[in-house]
């Protein structure tokens, strides 16, 4: 009876391994010619997760009927919208994929299969309840990338990210298990809500604080926060692009959730022990993000530095500890997903008369002028990162500011509102560079399909008629957030 | 007029002209510019002519929670509905303006222009301060395109100062915005009108609204920005930048600073006194030593808006009334000045005043456009700039004898550097061929300077026109500063403790 119950709460997880592994096989006995079948069968897997997903993030679904084997998995709002958001930035992720890698010969059955696992992956480590169940579900998540940032394999720089990611990557997950075994050896318990009550029983113990703060820096190896952020811009420009957008969206609003889980749900009751090592990764990720933007003349790595920046807006939601900071966190995710997305699809339409991909600002010197549509989306995703109203990304930051006053972070906001001048600095360079300087007429190949609608409803929803959804964003987000057990 | 939402209305026709200016070819693109200014001209006026004066604060009020956090809620007071007027006359001008002097991308300029107008007029008409903070920020996007491509040889660092100077001072104030909406709970202007800050609180928020609004302003030293981006701007972004949006700061200190934090007004009145005086004394004689017309103009805004803010911190009545009248006035007459400036530009495609001289001879209908202008800057009675500086220093007068004395020397060095801006263009021998053989202004030029001739020949001999609409608001604004008001070092023997007759007075002897 348990069990069933418990498989009936994993469903859309279920979904996701089976027919992965049923494509697994596809690819295996199918080859490279059934890419394209297998890749419209995981969009149909991941549109039915989705599906099945959905309702209980309106519903709000909270409390013991959301937990799965016995305190492991936690089916709850909070992890389901997570979960909207990673199922729908990894079907952008497929949708863009196929003329990318077609170009390079390189348009392999697995690439669809691998986007998939780490899918999967990350929907285990948003609902986790427990150190162990974290685990896995970060680790299946990080396989798969690792091999995905590799995938162009007769591509040095792929190969070369591929491999940093996974060096570093493998030290991030081992200095995680060692929080996680002291945090373990400290409190007595893998599950968050046993770490919990051992917390909230009395002062924190040094070895405890230590288990805390290296779960934290693991974690904040995931989220690229600033000091743990060097690979993000190799890694980034390295992969393939398809493999990048993916990067910058689904696997940071995993990680920034579970995050928010482990701070809030494992840890809640020392929220000031954890709250200025947030604060400060928050405001050196904005500075160091936009400073290191500055010089940058590969797009891709520019956008890197950009998800920098914004990891440290979506922690000072976390910062607040409070229900608000956590839905502040969870809309502004909303957005930064849209964004990025955005962003990137417009990249990937950047291509020169023989279909190479561009990806400098001399490049798209001069864009306005010989693709002025391509242009204005792109002005639209560049003043809405760097936070100018009347476009959506001022909202989220809204939000967060507004949660982080709440909570009496005053100086945390100042300084983060500050810092956020300097982002706008780079993003301006984008325009600038769009629409002051003299066309250099490369980007002259056609723009795919898929691409355009990709980039035109990213547009939309980052408009001021983004707007109007705000409403029933946040009534969904605050109803995630509340199903948190928020501690005091 | 009964429930139609006039206000949203105005918004909207902008807004969907700039979306189909957006679309357009070049020739299509100025007709569906024109058209639509022109809509929301007389959408203005029939504003105007429905606005009750001495009925409700608050009128054709719109409110209809379409956001979290904040609503989209829109109404004006006299205040605003003056610099709503201001920003439909310009408009129509501005378009005008750019009739054939912009042959590149025209659809994204007129677009460009028409965003500015929708967003300006929000500004002035939003009635959650969130809301008007979202125009208020929002107006940087199409000013720094307008700067940026179609602007001058320097455009470019002119924009990214722009941007960059303006974003600066203004996140502060967001954050500023903020604590105010989480401690009285509300979004809505009219209620934090009335809400009483704790004095301490006052200190830090009003200093967090300064910083963006002195920017705006632009006050001394923060306004290095206004010069470059003037001159680099094109002419009809000079106009809609000198016309109304440095209005935008001197709207936000009535509307936010001095209501919302009145101790705290008072408290840092001598800090507004003192960058005033410094602003008018030496901003006036730096545009003495221009030799690049935009800039000697630029300059002297500045010097204008050092007597604005006098007069806004001057704690009465007199003082308030003068600040709104020069806003209104330097709005048309420094907008006017820019187009005098483009009307030569265009034939001469320089600003350097030395390649200019005795123009009056082969342009004479120009000349006395300009010399009209000019005369208005400086205040001579007759024009809207007599007003305007009359009433604000006597306002300024009766709180501080020194800031009244050293603010009144800006009127002189202001007919200092304007005749003898005059003088160099218009005057003298004709020592460029070019210049001479310039031809006089065209009908298209006359209709943009006559229609701004006429409004500040009647602002100037009828001021109650303009008054009349503002006066209850000022009035309402007066009494709530009256506690907080710091004791003038004018002694008055006679006329202490009624201000408001005072200013009936004075509003009737114009």
């Amino acid at each position: 009876m348990e069990l069933s119950y418990s498989l009936g709460l994993v469903l859309p997880e279920l979904i996701l391994s089976l027919s992965g592994l049923v494509m697994l096989l596809f690819a295996a006995w199918g080859g490279d010619r059934l890419s394209s079948a297998i890749s419209i069968a995981c969009c149909v897997a991941l549109g039915a997760a989705f599906a099945l997903t959905a309702p209980g993030v309106c519903a709000g679904a909270s409390g013991p009927a959301t937990v799965a084997f016995f305190g492991q998995f936690s089916a709850d709002a909070y992890g389901g919208m997570a979960k909207l958001m990673i199922y729908a930035a990894s079907g952008a992720a497929l949708i863009v994929a196929p003329r990318y890698f077609e170009r390079l010969g390189e348009m392999r059955a697995e690439y669809p299969v691998l986007i998939l696992f780490a899918a999967l992956g990350m929907s285990i480590m948003v609902s986790a309840t427990d150190l162990l169940t974290l685990y896995i579900g970060l680790e299946l998540n990080s396989l798969a990338s690792y091999v995905l940032a590799s995938f162009l394999r007769s591509n040095e720089k792929s190969a070369e990210a591929g491999l940093k990611y996974f060096v570093l990557g493998a030290l991030a997950s081992g200095i995680l298990l060692f929080g996680m075994s002291l945090t373990y050896g400290f409190t007595g318990g893998t599950s968050f809500a046993g770490i919990q009550a051992a917390a909230a029983a009395g002062p924190m113990s040094t070895g405890m604080l230590f288990g805390l703060i290296f779960v934290l820096a693991g974690l904040a190896f995931k989220i690229s926060a600033v000091p743990f952020h060097m690979w993000t811009p190799d890694v980034y420009e390295g992969s393939p692009t398809p493999v990048t957008m993916f990067f910058a969206s689904a696997p940071k609003v995993a990680a920034v959730v579970l995050l928010g889980r482990v701070a809030v749900e494992a840890f809640g009751a020392q929220a000031d022990a954890w709250r200025q090592v947030v604060i400060f990764a928050a405001i050196a990720s904005i500075v160091v993000g936009a400073l290191g933007a500055i010089g940058q003349k590969n797009l891709k790595r520019l956008l890197a530095y950009s998800s920098i920046n914004n990891v440290g807006f979506l922690l000072i939601g976390l910062a607040a500890a409070t229900q608000a900071g956590l839905a502040a966190m969870l809309v502004y995710l909303a957005i930064y997903v849209v964004m990025t997305v955005g962003s990137f699809s417009a990249l990937l339409m950047l291509r020169d008369s023989e279909g190479n991909q561009l990806e400098t600002f001399a490049d798209i010197s001069g864009l306005s002028t010989t693709r002025p549509a391509l242009a204005w989306c792109l002005l639209l995703i560049m003043f809405s990162l760097a936070g100018i109203p009347p476009l959506m990304g001022f909202w989220g930051k809204l939000v967060v500011f507004w949660s982080a006053v709440e909570a009496n972070l005053l100086a945390l906001a100042v300084l983060g509102m500050a810092a956020s001048v300097i982002g706008a600095f780079y993003y301006l360079k984008f325009v600038k560079v769009m629409f002051f300087d003299e066309p250099a007429d490369r980007v002259t190949g056609k723009a795919d399909g898929a691409n355009w609608v990709l980039l035109a409803v990213c547009a939309v929803l980052i408009s001021p008629i983004g707007y109007l959804l705000t409403n029933w964003l946040v009534s969904i987000a605050n109803t995630a957030a509340g199903s948190l057990p928020l501690a005091g | 007029m009964g429930g139609f939402p006039i206000l949203s209305a105005m918004l909207l026709v902008p807004l969907v002209g700039a979306i189909a200016c957006l679309f357009s070819e070049a020739k299509t693109a100025r007709m569906i510019a024109l058209i639509a200014t022109l809509v929301d001209l007389v959408l203005g006026i029939v504003l105007w002519m429905n606005f009750d004066v001495g009925g409700a604060q608050w009128q054709f009020t719109e409110r209809a929670a379409l956001f979290a956090g904040f609503d989209y809620a829109l109404g004006i007071d006299g205040i605003a509905l003056m610099l709503i007027m201001l920003s439909v006359f310009l408009m129509p001008v501005c378009i005008g303006a750019s009739w054939t002097s912009i042959t590149k991308r025209v659809g994204e300029y007129m677009a460009a222009f028409l965003l500015m107008e929708v967003l300006m007029i929000g500004v002035f008409a939003a009635q959650d301060i969130l809301l008007f903070y979202i125009f208020f920020e929002a107006g940087l996007i199409p000013m720094y395109l307008i700067i940026g491509i179609w602007g001058g040889d320097n455009r470019i660092y002119a924009s990214y100062k722009f941007f960059l100077y303006t974003l600066l001072g203004s996140v502060v104030m967001l954050i500023a915005i903020l604590w105010m909406v989480i401690e009285s709970g509300t979004t809505s202007v009219p209620a934090l009108m009335v809400y009483d800050f704790p004095p301490e609180a006052q200190t830090w928020l009003w200093l967090a609204f300064f910083a963006s609004f002195a920017v705006k302003m632009p006050m001394w030293p923060v306004h290095t920005w206004l010069p470059d981006a003037h001159v680099q701007a094109p002419t009809a972004g000079s106009v809609i930048l000198a016309g109304v949006l440095l209005k935008l700061g001197g709207y936000g200190m009535i509307r936010f600073s001095l209501p919302m934090f009145p101790d705290a007004s008072a408290q840092f009145m001598w800090l507004i006194f003192a960058l005033s005086m410094i602003a008018v004394v030496v901003t006036s004689l730096i545009a003495l030593v221009q030799h690049d017309m935009k800039k000697l103009i630029a300059y002297s805004s500045v010097a204008h808006m050092g007597i604005v803010t006098a007069g806004l911190f001057a704690f009465n009545v007199q003082g308030l009334e003068g600040a709104m009248v020069m806003m209104l006035s330097h709005g048309l007459v420094s907008a006017a000045l820019f187009l005098c400036v483009g009307v030569i530009y265009d034939r001469l495609h320089t600003r350097e005043i030395s390649r200019y001289g005795g123009i009056a001879i082969n342009m004479p209908a120009y000349a006395t456009i300009f010399l009209f202008f000019t005369m208005a800057s400086i205040g001579l009675p007759g024009t809207s700039g007599f007003v305007a500086e009359f009433l604000s220093l006597a306002g300024v007068y009766q709180a501080s004898s020194w800031a009244a004395f050293v603010c009144t020397t800006g009127i002189i060095l202001g007919a200092a550097y304007m005749l003898y801006l005059y003088r160099r263009v218009a005057f003298g021998p004709q020592v460029n061929e070019d210049a001479a053989a310039m031809p006089d202004i065209s009908i298209r030029e006359y209709l943009l300077l006559v229609p701004i001739v006429l409004a500040t020949l009647w602002m100037g001999v009828y001021p109650e026109s303009f008054l009349a609409p503002m006066r209850q608001d000022i009035a309402v604004l007066d009494a709530r500063l009256a506690s907080a008001a710091p004791q003038g070092d004018a002694h008055f023997e006679m006329g202490k403790g009624t201000p408001a007759e005072e200013a009936h007075a004075e509003g009737e002897a114009h």
